[in-house]
């Protein structure tokens, strides 16, 4: 959570509306930030932080753990025409990298601008790939692993 | 900024199912089973939701997803305030 807010300014300069959600109320939120973020982040999470008390919302984006009654770590990159491009989902372990969710972004961003495909790893600036038939048997001249 | 008032006890709509398309009513279900059919998958719809919100220098207000149609959003649920990762 942190994490995003700390690069909030490349999620806006990429025209990203961040959303955070999990199962607390609005008011453990507002004291997190409080209490906690705002140490951590100067001037704290700037996006809305949402309540999914009941966890109905998680259970149609399928994070919702019934057992331990939250919203395990998943996130969605969904495009201007309200299309869910990419999904994540962890377990409470392990946190989620900014690089590979900006990275993802980028290249949604750049296949919708153009319609080139991305091969894999791909970073702005490096090879894409225009699928068509004259491609067919040939992504190995133009990349590699 | 003057402070936006609040209740102890605020419903929020929570998902929202998508207006049928033709008139025709439910043959059977009722709408909360309709609710439970949707489901969040990639090259689909994002599934619409209301919920109440705390929101940096606003106050608490309540937030649709589809109020941000038109830009990227970046969805990211997590297990709870206070947690450690």
């Amino acid at each position: 959570m942190a994490a995003v807010a700390a690069r909030y300014g490349e999620f806006k300069a990429l025209g990203v509306e961040v959303l955070a959600m999990s199962t607390d109320s609005r008011f453990v939120h507002k004291i997190w930030q409080e209490q906690e973020l705002s140490k951590m982040v100067k001037g704290g999470v700037p996006f809305p932080m949402l309540s999914d008390g009941g966890g109905k919302i998680g259970t149609v984006y399928g994070v919702y753990d019934e057992a331990a009654g939250v919203d395990i770590r998943g996130r969605f990159i969904i495009d201007p025409d309200f299309v869910i491009r990419a999904m994540e989902v962890l377990t409470p372990e392990v946190g989620r990298s900014p690089d590979e969710l900006i990275r993802q972004i980028k290249a949604f961003q750049h296949s919708r601008n153009t319609g080139e495909v991305m091969p894999s790893g791909w970073q702005p600036g490096q090879v894409t790939l225009q699928p068509g038939p004259a491609l067919v048997g040939k992504v190995w001249e133009v990349w590699k692993p | 900024m003057p402070e936006i008032k609040d209740g102890c006890v605020k419903p929020a709509r929570g998902p929202i199912a998508p207006t049928p398309e033709s008139a025709a009513p439910p043959v059977g279900g009722a709408p909360a089973q309709e609710v439970k059919r949707m489901l969040a998958q990639v090259g689909k719809e994002a599934p619409d939701f209301e919920a109440n919100a705390f929101v940096a220098g606003t106050g608490f207000k309540p937030v649709k997803l589809s109020d941000y149609k038109g830009q990227w959003i970046v969805l990211c649920f997590y297990p709870g305030d206070f947690t450690f990762v």
